[in-house]
């Protein structure tokens, strides 16, 4: 155990945990906007994995990292538009919905990579990274948490940036409204379809930039049913998180570290199998489940479809 | 059909709006467009899709007929029933009570390598009835067992079952695989996979096929579970639960014993499926090793308006076209898993066809309002009405 505060222990576990992160957050992070405005995403992990594969395919054939990204967004944008037209638009119920799209971004990711590549992937290059001058140089953990690559940054700034939106803009209370009593912001003018749609695309390219993270940063490479579950982690991240960004992003960190320690417990010679460290994410959102299940938070209007005029 | 509609009127068709009595027959020609419509439609779909791969779909379907029936193709489209239905049956019991079990994988995975893994000592210490007997026990416990922390929270703390049975999900999957790589590891071989159950010690085959016993089993349970959902006070109690929880309450129904009962038979369900699954055709368990039949078979409970004899022919169905859908994704050149494109679209389009056909009742007509109840108040806490 004399290896468990060294630093190569910590960097591994702060980097590691941040690369895992980052597909949770920017996932969960949709979650809330979408939960916020009422529409509740099942569909999340066939959103990632559209977005992985999608990613994956444009950073490997058009030699850029950035379209990648621009691609798996686009995919992701791909499964919310299908959530979009009948989870929002014609009301349908919204977890079988989620439960299809989820079903038809594994089956579809995967036909595509063996009809593609053969069932063999490519590997991709390194993303590159960019330090932040003077943070970068700070001991210990300095370099491991400001030396990231681009996106990551961008991430903590859309954080940022979604906080600012629920808190003090119209945007923000338009989508509490559609969450809360949609039949209110229908009376004051503002059309309830209109919001829940933009929320759901907001979580459809989040949840596909995350999936092209996973792909072209997290492991350089795409294989099928690679998110293992993550959408549904990050569902129960911005449950837990009661739709507070922040929040987002601090379980996102713990959830990450959970899904990524193995490569600094090995490099501590601590030796535990993999597979029980598969499970510490999941029992540990057990764990908070039964602690902390009082204290989460869903908006009212979640999963019902908004009819003007319905009872 | 018919049955369906005599026996069940509660959660049939339209469970809120009383019939308008039509004509018998075109509500029989309703129900069945509307149950049938959403497979051919997925099937045009998937036609269309294997098109734009560069398949041809037509001889993909005709591979799909000749793998999944033909030639001794439908023995082996009938062993895969015996799994499938067994979990759609207890998909069914939950479903009708308004709860969702997603945890299916877990369930089923636990149990699988529980009886691969005591399967072979077992049956070579014990007389094989007994042995069996045993093993269904441990199965369908196992199964049981791992519904019971979301059960509990659920009756108690009104914690959505839909993030807790999927999170036991994913940690019943890594404990079959701890299991099988762990303490039932076979030494003898190199890739981690349970100890192999001798071939003779498995279940008989039926006379002159390779369809083992297990089938009849799964058929079996069939009529015991529509007994139970229909002419039982339980089956009562469940769909009292899954129309109305609050009236549920009211009328004096222990929620609680209702929900965790519920669930601990949908487990028992889904482990025993493995139990069979595993002494019928497995024989082992191999590392990392998921059929995933419970996401497949989703859609066809729905379809089936979780009636437990209309369940038996679209199990049938998605049994051959898995069956030979295997064989024609490996001739095209493709994954199995195109098939769950298939089964997503099967969905997709009986969205679809709900919305037509109901548009005022919006599409949830196969939903029963407690499974949207459970949907719309999913962590919160609620005090039971005094």
């Amino acid at each position: 155990m004399n290896g468990l505060l060294t630093q190569s222990f910590l960097t591994a576990l702060v980097s590691g945990g941040i690369v895992a992160a980052i597909p949770l957050m920017f996932t969960a992070l949709g979650e809330s906007v979408s939960e916020r405005a009422g529409v509740l995403n099942i569909g999340l992990e066939g959103m990632m994995l559209l977005g992985a594969y999608f990613g994956f395919v444009g950073a490997y054939g058009l030699h850029s990292t950035w379209l990648g990204f621009l691609a798996g967004t686009a995919g992701g944008l791909a499964g919310a538009t299908v959530m979009v037209i009948l989870s929002v638009s014609m009301g349908l119920d919204q977890i079988v919905v989620g439960i299809a799209i989820t079903l038809a971004g594994e089956g579809i990711t995967s036909v595509l990579h063996q009809a593609q590549f053969q069932g063999t992937s490519p590997g991709l290059g390194n993303p590159g990274t960019v330090p932040i001058p003077g943070l970068s140089r700070l001991p210990v953990l300095g370099h491991s948490v400001f030396d990231q690559p681009l996106l990551v940054y961008f991430g903590v700034g859309f954080l940022a940036l979604v906080w600012w939106v629920f808190r003090s803009t119209t945007w923000g209370l338009n989508l509490l409204a559609a969450g809360q009593k949609p039949e209110a912001l229908d009376a004051a003018g503002v059309s309830v379809l209109a919001v829940r749609t933009y929320a759901v695309l907001t979580t459809g390219a989040l949840a596909g930039l995350g999936g092209a993270y996973l792909a072209i940063v997290g492991a350089a490479t795409f294989t099928p049913f690679m998110t293992q579950g993550q959408g549904f982690m990050a569902i129960v991240i911005a449950m837990l998180a009661r739709g507070k960004p922040l929040w987002v992003g601090v379980s996102s960190l713990v959830f990450g570290i959970c899904l990524s320690i193995d490569t600094a417990l090995q490099l501590a010679s601590i030796n535990i199998s993999t597979d029980v460290i598969n499970l510490l994410p999941f029992a540990a959102i057990m764990a908070a489940l039964v602690l902390f299940a009082r204290g989460s938070y869903l908006p009212p209007a979640l999963c019902l479809p908004y009819v003007r005029g319905a009872k | 059909m018919a049955a369906e509609s005599e026996v069940a009127p509660g959660i049939g068709l339209a469970p809120d709006v009383p019939a308008p009595a039509p004509a018998r027959l075109t509500r029989w020609w309703r129900i069945l467009l509307r149950s049938l419509a959403p497979v051919i439609l997925a099937l045009i779909a998937g036609g269309l899709l294997l098109l734009a791969l560069g398949r041809d779909p037509v001889q993909f379907y005709v591979n799909v007929w000749q793998g999944g029936v033909e030639s001794g193709g439908w023995q082996n489209s009938a062993v895969l029933m015996t799994p499938l239905l067994l979990i759609a049956l207890g998909l069914i019991v939950v479903f009708r009570a308004g709860i969702w079990n997603l945890g299916y994988d877990g369930q089923y995975l636990l149990a699988a390598a529980l009886v691969a893994g005591f399967g072979p000592h077992l049956l070579q210490t014990w007389p094989a009835p007994v042995a069996y007997a045993l093993l269904f026990l441990i199965a369908g416990s196992a199964g049981a067992l791992w519904t019971v922390v979301p059960a509990v929270l659920k009756a108690w703390y009104e914690t959505n079952e839909i993030i807790t049975t999927l999170m036991m999900s994913f940690i019943g999957v890594g404990i079959a695989n701890i299991l099988v790589k762990g303490p039932f590891q076979d030494p003898t071989v190199n890739i981690p996979q349970t100890r192999t159950i001798p071939f003779a010690k498995l279940l008989p085959n039926l006379a002159g096929t390779r369809v083992n016993l297990g089938v009849l089993v799964a058929l079996g349970a069939v009529p015991i579970v529509y007994y139970l959902l229909t002419r039982t006070s339980f089956g009562l109690r469940l769909e009292v639960l899954g129309a109305n929880p609050r009236a549920a309450r009211h009328v004096g129904i222990s929620l609680r014993r209702v929900i965790v009962t519920t669930f601990v038979w949908s487990g028992f369900l889904i482990g025993l499926a493995a139990a069979l699954d595993i002494l019928g055709l497995w024989a082992y368990v191999r590392a990392n090793w998921n059929p995933g039949y419970g996401d497949t078979v989703i859609p066809f409970v729905f379809l089936a308006r979780l009636n437990p004899l209309v369940i038996v022919p679209f199990v049938a169905f998605y049994a051959v076209l898995s069956t030979g859908g295997d064989l024609a994704a490996q001739q095209a050149n493709l994954p199995t898993d195109f098939l769950l494109v298939l089964v997503a679209l099967i969905l997709l389009f009986m969205t679809v066809i709900e919305y037509l056909g109901r548009r005022r009742d919006l599409g949830h007509s196969y939903l029963t309002p407690g499974l949207r109840e459970a949907l719309r108040r999913p962590l919160m806490r609620r005090r039971p009405a005094p």
